[in-house]
């Protein structure tokens, strides 16, 4: 079908998902914006956080990284540091993560240079178990 | 009949260090598969990025941004890419090679220059020599674009403080597999050049931006320097196995000719020795009969 949205997913790893969809999600820094064919194109950047597409009526979850989503007409790309699909997140590894921020974070003051980048760890550490949930 | 025995003792040691150097061999052609994917995977990230930033770049004049301002130069500092491990041929020693010759004309020209090593070869190659502002040490046997996002952070915020002001990469470009070449490029400020190239008409559709197109160039340029330096990782990875693979390939080659020489020692000096034998049974014979 000529009249679908084409979506496609890159890392620099790989090119994780590449396919037409029905519509997407995007965490975009200025707030999480949806995409529809026909969209206006836009360049927007993207902050870490839950990203998802519907493809035949299924929904699917990525945690993706912070990077940058190109939206033309009938296309969109995003271009992230990293991805991870929501079943292939480590589960034991982001509760480990979630764990050692949470106890960096308590001795931590807020002045502290370290506060915002171990606040920004627990943070990524929870959107990605949130995000591990759905399936 | 000692020598003999030294023979036959160096031809066991030899087909030992053949079987060594046959499965190196095997392994760096593995590793070089993979290698050689990763590259071929991050290809697409980098032709979309690029097309980003200069649809970008067409909108915005970069030539404001920090991180394209040009300084006169006074201090540079320099990433050196090796290999973490040894036993790749000439492939480290190249790179260490031009590096060297790299600082030895800057330094000539009067300026100040430090250095980022990344691999453990250059970083203890040039311990005693000069002083490393970081290094990135053992950081091959895996590694991420999370490794040059960290290494961005040693280069991109101190540039912009004017703590430096020409940044330079040496790194091996894998052309091939035969063939890895030591290049030298300049990383900061960035070469506008590249940013004014022909972008495909339709790239120039009115887009809204979000945040600002200044605000995103902010964002796309440190992540330009990113891309590039996960670029040269990438092939020194490929490279380092690329060369060891060859350097195994001759190695083997090597000891495949040494045992062919050492039996063919072994054989004659054999012969020698039962013929000695036989003339003296027969001399010994020979004199019994006198």
């Amino acid at each position: 079908m000529a009249d679908e949205l084409m979506l496609e997913i890159v890392t620099p790893e790989r090119v994780l998902f590449s396919g037409n969809i029905e519509e997407v999600t995007i965490p975009g820094t200025e707030g999480e914006f949806g995409v529809l064919l026909g969209h206006a194109s836009l360049l927007s950047s993207l902050k870490f956080g839950e990203l998802n597409y519907t493809k035949d009526g299924r929904k699917s979850f990525y945690a993706v990284n912070t990077g940058y989503a190109e939206v033309t007409g009938k296309k969109v790309t995003i271009l992230v540091e990293s991805a991870e699909k929501s079943d292939m997140i480590d589960v034991d590894r982001a509760k480990r993560a979630k764990e050692i921020a949470e106890q960096k974070l308590d001795k931590l003051s807020k002045d502290d240079p370290e506060y915002d980048k171990v606040k920004g760890a627990l943070d990524r550490a929870e959107a990605r178990l949130k995000i591990a949930e759905k399936k | 009949m000692a020598a003999l025995r030294d023979i036959k003792r160096k031809i066991t040691a030899v087909q030992k260090t053949k079987q060594i150097t046959r499965a190196m061999n095997m392994v760096a052609a593995s590793k070089l598969k993979s290698a050689q994917m990763r590259m071929e995977n991050f290809r697409p990230y980098a032709i979309r990025f690029m097309d980003v930033l200069k649809s970008l770049a067409l909108r915005v004049d970069p030539k404001t941004h920090p991180l394209l301002a040009v300084r006169e130069a006074r201090k540079i500092r320099l990433i050196c890419m090796t290999s973490d491990r040894g036993l790749c041929g000439a492939f480290n020693s190249n790179i260490l090679k031009l590096t060297e010759r790299f600082i030895r004309d800057k330094k000539a020209d009067g300026l100040d220059v430090s250095l980022i090593p990344v691999g453990r070869k250059g970083r203890d190659y040039f311990r005693r020599k000069i002083t490393a502002v970081n290094a990135h040490a053992d950081v091959f046997g895996r590694f991420d674009m999370s490794l040059a996002v960290r290494i961005g952070e040693d280069v991109i915020p101190s540039f912009i403080s004017e703590e430096y002001d020409e940044l330079y990469l040496i790194y091996s470009e894998f052309n091939n597999v035969a063939i890895q070449r030591p290049v030298a490029v300049r990383l900061l400020p960035i070469p506008s050049v590249g940013l004014e190239e022909e972008v495909e008409p339709d790239k120039r559709l009115e887009y809204i931006y979000e945040p600002s197109e200044e605000a995103l160039l902010d964002q796309l340029l440190p992540m330009y320097i990113r891309v590039l330096i996960y670029r040269a990782l990438v092939e020194t990875a490929a490279g380092e196995n690329a060369a060891r693979m060859m350097a195994m390939d001759n190695a083997t080659n090597n000891c495949d000719e040494m045992i062919d020489n050492l039996t063919l020692r072994f054989n004659k000096t054999r012969q020698a020795a039962i013929t000695k034998e036989l003339m003296d049974i027969v001399g010994g014979a020979e004199a019994l009969k006198g």
